[in-house]
């Protein structure tokens, strides 16, 4: 096996159509960003499945750890205030 | 952590799951939830390289143009299809090269259809139509599996996996329309493809070791039993439609069950090709493990290329 650095891993992002966001598509190796983005278009976009591509490297991604969901998403269970449905009104009230 | 812990883990992790909750790479997951997905996940992305070798033998040989660019199609999407599955097996904490030294050294296997030789064009029709056939049935109840990387590859492996078989159909219909000895190709490379196709769908369920714990993880839906069954009941009348014959003197529609009767498959045999004496078993490794030897120049090349435009551009900075 070769001694050298291994194609670093890349994410690929793509949006399907103009209107939508980039989605996360899945990932592959490439040695640069303009080969990822080269293998992301023949791998991932070989049926018009996109009109843009971003590509980044997936050692630039700090991701939340799944362990601390409960002090970083639990809080917002409690806050139904920030629903509409928290507020009562009388029926008569409309377009509100 | 104690045994306690893990246990109760586990308990939360099985219950997860049968909520049809998705489990994400980054979730605690038990050693051999974690084991067995990298097992069945990296021989799924093997099968689908390997699985280019016995097509790519025909790409050059195609009879027309109409066929050879939907060959290569189909011969590109199965290198997407492996790299969608290596790239998901990879969020389970194994390596690219891992994987590969797996395959290469036999540690790692692969479908063991592909150690089947392809040596007429009907078979390039044969494998769409059967071999893709049931490789659908068996990929299907996957995009509802527990893992969540899993499950989205498998979307979309799915989504074009039809093409495949239609492309094959297609051929083997033209065929058995055709000449004489063009019928011929086609029943002959039915007669050679049919049992192989029926093996591919896994041992019969009482020699299957892995199917209790895949069942719970949602990596099996139906047991092997099951899809070869329906594999068999959707494939036998679309062989009756191009006027070729199932070469099983024992299939027989079966009123009661409202499926065929089939005869026995050559088990012996099956096992004979995944322990590595399949007419291919070599041939195959021998390819695969020459196209990574003789590209690791270029990817070398690569990188170091990569590195000096990477050079150039903080130069041209300063």
């Amino acid at each position: 096996m070769s001694n050298k650095k291994n194609w670093p891993l890349w994410e690929i992002f793509v949006r399907s159509k103009n209107g939508l966001e980039h989605r996360h598509f899945g990932s592959l190796h490439a040695a640069d960003s303009e080969m990822a983005l080269e293998n992301a278009r023949d791998v991932y976009t070989r049926r018009s499945e996109g009109v843009s591509i971003w590509v980044v490297e997936s050692n630039n991604i700090t991701a939340s750890n799944p362990d601390n969901n409960g002090e970083l998403f639990e809080p917002a269970h409690d806050k139904v205030y920030r629903h509409p449905t928290f507020y009562e009104l009388p029926d008569d009230v409309k377009h509100m | 952590m104690s045994e306690e812990q893990i246990r109760s883990l586990e308990r939360q992790f099985d219950e997860r799951i049968a909520r049809d909750e998705k489990i994400e790479p980054k979730d605690w997951m038990p050693e051999k939830y974690r084991k067995t997905h990298i097992r069945q996940m990296s021989q799924h992305a093997h099968s689908e390289i390997v699985g280019m070798l016995p097509e790519g033998n025909w790409i050059t040989r195609a009879p027309s143009l109409r066929r050879k660019v939907a060959l290569l199609a189909k011969v590109q999407d199965e290198a997407g299809h492996g790299l969608y599955l290596y790239s998901a097996t990879e969020t389970l904490g194994i390596s690219r090269d891992e994987m590969y030294e797996q395959l290469h050294t036999g540690k790692a296997k692969y479908s063991s259809i592909f150690n089947y030789p392809t040596v007429t064009w009907a078979d390039m029709g044969a494998v769409g139509w059967l071999v893709d056939g049931a490789a659908i049935i068996n990929q299907v109840p996957l995009c509802n599996t527990s893992y969540g990387p899993y499950a989205r590859a498998m979307i979309r492996v799915c989504k074009e996996e039809s093409f495949h078989q239609r492309q094959g159909f297609e051929i083997m219909m033209k065929l058995a329309n055709g000449s004489p000895e063009q019928k011929e190709l086609a029943q002959d490379a039915l007669n050679r493809w049919w049992w192989p196709s029926l093996m591919m769908l896994g041992p019969t369920d009482a020699e299957s070791v892995h199917t209790e714990q895949s069942m719970k993880w949602k990596l099996k839906r139906k047991s092997n039993d099951d899809l070869r069954q329906q594999f068999i009941d959707q494939t036998v009348p679309q062989a009756e439609l191009i006027g070729l014959t199932i070469p099983d003197p024992d299939l027989k529609w079966n009123e009661e069950r409202g499926s065929y009767d089939f005869g026995d498959i050559n088990w012996d045999e099956f096992w004979q090709v995944v322990k590595g004496h399949g007419p291919c078993n070599k041939e195959r490794m021998k390819a695969r493990i020459g196209a990574w030897e003789e590209g690791e120049w270029i990817r070398d090349a690569a990188m170091a290329h990569a590195k000096k435009k990477q050079e150039r551009k903080q130069k041209q900075a300063v």
